[in-house]
């Protein structure tokens, strides 16, 4: 008994981590049809500003809260700039965009080791998030509980921001049907840049939150953008509802798979297992049910 | 305009899938084909009539493992520089051809196979990952040239064509076993990288523990570049052992040392030895999360030493005071000194020449006094066992009492029969 809660909080945990990294992506690839390989680099770029917070600050116990709002503007900032200097030419053509971000994210990485230099740089976690918090005997640690906290609170916010504001209006109908927004008076261009925004800032979010758990160097986007790619594909394109249930449950997937069979081999049947289902339902888990021909 | 076309993005996903994946998956056992070809009759081209001597320079500037091959390229140039300014190798000075093996094993061997045969290097230096070991000795077997690799590994190798500066299992592994079961651990915990090195680490500690009646309370691998720790933090939480051996490789020692401080885990209630954390890696996990932990190697740069005290300081001279160095860094500065010596007992700079000169050469290394054994090419070296301090750096906590007689095959070990 105690095992399993304690692989249901390693999976959830899992899951909330690939669903920082899977949000944004998800947000910009369904309304835009661009690949952005260089949404890792961006959370990259969110880890750097929490390093870069801590250093001008000092106390990580202020720092870290700060570099969450700061971490998203840099995200979101990077975003902006990507999408208006280059991806805004090209969507819809997903080869295109894969092979431009890929260069915008080597051209990144290298970035980051001119400023910060090649060895790995340590964040260290504020005092209140050190150590487990245990509850009927079994200890969950509270850097964990904190980013499944952000996760829920990301979903949350993003779910919000989609159904019941203006914005989020709007960027719903530019996803759905981009033309007809466009003749109903939606500027989408702008939209495209908001959505832009608010996805690659998710992934500045993700990546401060990321400097609770592992290392920050210059290729740390490299260690989950594919299995952020897994998620947004499994839960369907542009979904959020899918992306939530994808990382979820791949992460409690591979939490229990690693608990009997190991690391490795819990990567090995993961990725299997996504190709199965992919056979099976090659459209994702949640599709958008539209009128339109295409 | 219409809504996204579903199956090219489905296609191109699958693409950028396999893009990143191939990148992230270097370090990989690829051994390369090539290099067995290279003849034996192939004259060495090396050219001794001038007044200066080529020697390659083969480390990993580029890729994933440019973060710890760099700084071994670093103290190499350090030892060039000084050698030169004591007047070179017998009467030659040093012209250093530094290429890049981009953390790619089959790199390695093709810059090998170039610094030997179009730059005509009397020797090389470097090397990091055993796959890039193996797949450079064919190479250096078939030209019958001579290569330094200057890291630990996992020992069951004795190449005539490769000198090895780093400790074998014998120096590093089973000290550290030693100190633990000194210590009073009874049980351990293994985790390490999935690959070659750690596999065979924790066979022969399996060994070790089965004769010396400690227990293996579990043993977890994580692929290379593995972030996330939960699972198996977990387990080695519930097993409860004495203490944690651990031979995970690269960035996954972050991940799993933070895990292991939030999940409550402390150098305290339960040690972790490791095998491949050295002061230029503290860094990067944070001293917070690896304070009192244990390491094993062969040098700190903590080492209380007139020699030692030496190579630190011209290093920071050269490179910066806030550099450290640490044990890869000096094995290498130790192995270019090495040869130097071999070239001068031998009078030649010739393969044939140095091999029969090698046996017994010595060098007051940083770490101590350091002497190549002629039969198997390893260098009997002085086992430590270090302690992180606060401050980053790590202390001896116990040094064996003199060097130790290379054994990579642990032939002297009776418990080790049938491993190799």
């Amino acid at each position: 008994m105690e095992v399993i809660a304690a692989q249901l909080f390693a999976g959830a945990s899992i899951g909330s981590v690939l669903l920082l990294a899977a949000l944004g992506l998800s947000l910009t690839f369904g309304q835009m049809g661009v690949i952005n390989m260089a949404h890792g680099e961006f959370m990259m770029a969110g880890a750097y500003t929490a390093f870069v917070l801590r250093g001008l600050i000092g106390d990580p116990n202020i720092s870290l809260p700060l570099a969450l709002v700061v971490g998203f503007g840099v995200g979101g900032l990077l975003g902006l700039i990507l999408h208006r200097s280059l991806l805004s030419r090209m969507h819809n053509r997903p080869l295109d965009t894969l092979l431009v971000t890929w260069g915008v994210a080597l051209v990144l990485q290298q970035l980051a080791r001119d400023i910060f230099g090649a060895p790995n740089v340590d964040v260290p976690a504020p005092t209140w998030l050190a150590g487990p918090i245990t509850v009927f005997g079994i200890g969950f640690p509270k850097a964990r509980v904190f980013i499944i906290v952000l996760a829920v609170a990301a979903v949350v916010g993003i779910s919000l921001v989609l159904t019941r504001t203006a914005l989020g209006r709007r960027i719903r109908a530019v996803s759905q049907n981009r033309d007809l927004a466009e003749v109903s008076g939606i500027s989408s261009p702008r939209t495209d840049d908001l959505t832009f925004f608010i996805g690659s800032g998710i992934a500045g979010l993700a990546g401060v939150a990321l400097t609770l758990l592992g290392s920050v160097g210059p290729t740390l986007g490299q260690n989950y953008i594919v299995d952020a790619f897994l998620v947004v594909v499994v839960g369907g394109l542009g979904r959020v509802k899918g992306a939530v249930i994808a990382a979820f449950g791949l992460g409690v997937l591979q939490a229990f798979v690693e608990l009997s069979l190991g690391a490795s081999l819990a990567k090995v049947l993961v990725l299997l297992a996504v190709v199965a289902f992919l056979q099976i339902r090659p459209q994702g888990l949640v599709t958008i049910r539209t009128r339109s021909l295409a | 305009m219409t809504a996204v076309p579903r199956r090219p993005i489905r296609a191109t996903l699958a693409l950028a899938a396999a893009l990143t994946m191939g990148l992230s998956a270097c370090g990989g056992a690829k051994v390369s084909a090539d290099g067995t070809a290279a003849a034996n009759n192939a004259a060495s081209c090396v050219d001794t009539s001038g007044d200066s001597i080529k020697i390659g320079f083969l480390n990993s500037l580029s890729g994933t493992m440019a973060i710890s091959e760099k700084t071994v390229n670093d103290s190499l140039n350090l030892a060039a520089e000084e050698i030169n300014a004591g007047g070179g190798v017998l009467g030659k000075k040093l012209q250093v051809v530094t290429e890049d093996g981009a953390s790619e094993p089959t790199k390695f061997a093709e810059k090998a196979r170039k610094l030997i045969t179009a730059d005509c290097t009397a020797a090389v230096f470097g090397g990091w990952t055993s796959a890039s070991r193996k797949a450079m000795l064919p190479v250096f077997e078939g030209a019958n040239s001579l290569l330094f690799y200057p890291v630990q590994y996992e020992g069951l190798e004795a190449s005539k064509n490769i000198f090895y500066s780093g400790a074998t299992t014998n120096q590093q592994i089973i000290p550290a076993l030693d100190y633990l079961r000194e210590k009073g651990a009874k049980s351990l915990y293994l985790v390490g990288s999935d690959y070659v090195f750690p596999r065979t680490a924790n066979k022969i500690i399996t060994a070790y523990a089965k004769e010396h009646g400690m227990e293996i309370k579990g043993e977890e691998y994580a692929p290379l570049g593995h972030t996330d720790f939960s699972t198996i933090v977990g387990k080695v939480r519930s097993a409860n052992a004495d203490a944690v051996f651990n031979t995970l490789n690269g960035d996954s020692n972050v991940a799993f040392f933070k895990e292991y401080r939030n999940a409550g885990l402390t150098a305290d209630t339960m040690p972790v030895m490791s095998v491949s954390i050295a002061e230029e890696e503290v860094g990067g996990i944070g001293v917070d999360n690896v304070q009192n932990q244990l390491v094993a190697w062969n040098y700190y740069e903590t080492v209380d030493s007139p020699q030692n005290r030496t190579f630190v300081q011209a290093f920071k001279a050269k490179y910066g005071q806030n550099r450290v160095t640490s044990d890869p860094m000096e094995a290498a500065y130790t192995s270019l000194y090495l040869w130097k010596a071999m070239v001068e007992k031998a009078g030649a700079f010739d393969t044939a020449a140095i091999q029969n000169a090698a046996d017994g050469v010595t060098f007051d290394a940083p770490e101590g006094k350091v002497t190549v054994n002629g039969q198997n090419h390893h260098i009997a070296k002085t086992a430590r066992i270090g302690k992180i301090n606060g401050t980053g750096l790590i202390d001896s906590v116990w040094t064996s009492p003199g060097p130790i007689d290379p054994d990579p095959y642990l032939t002297t070990y009776p418990w080790a029969k049938g491993l190799s």
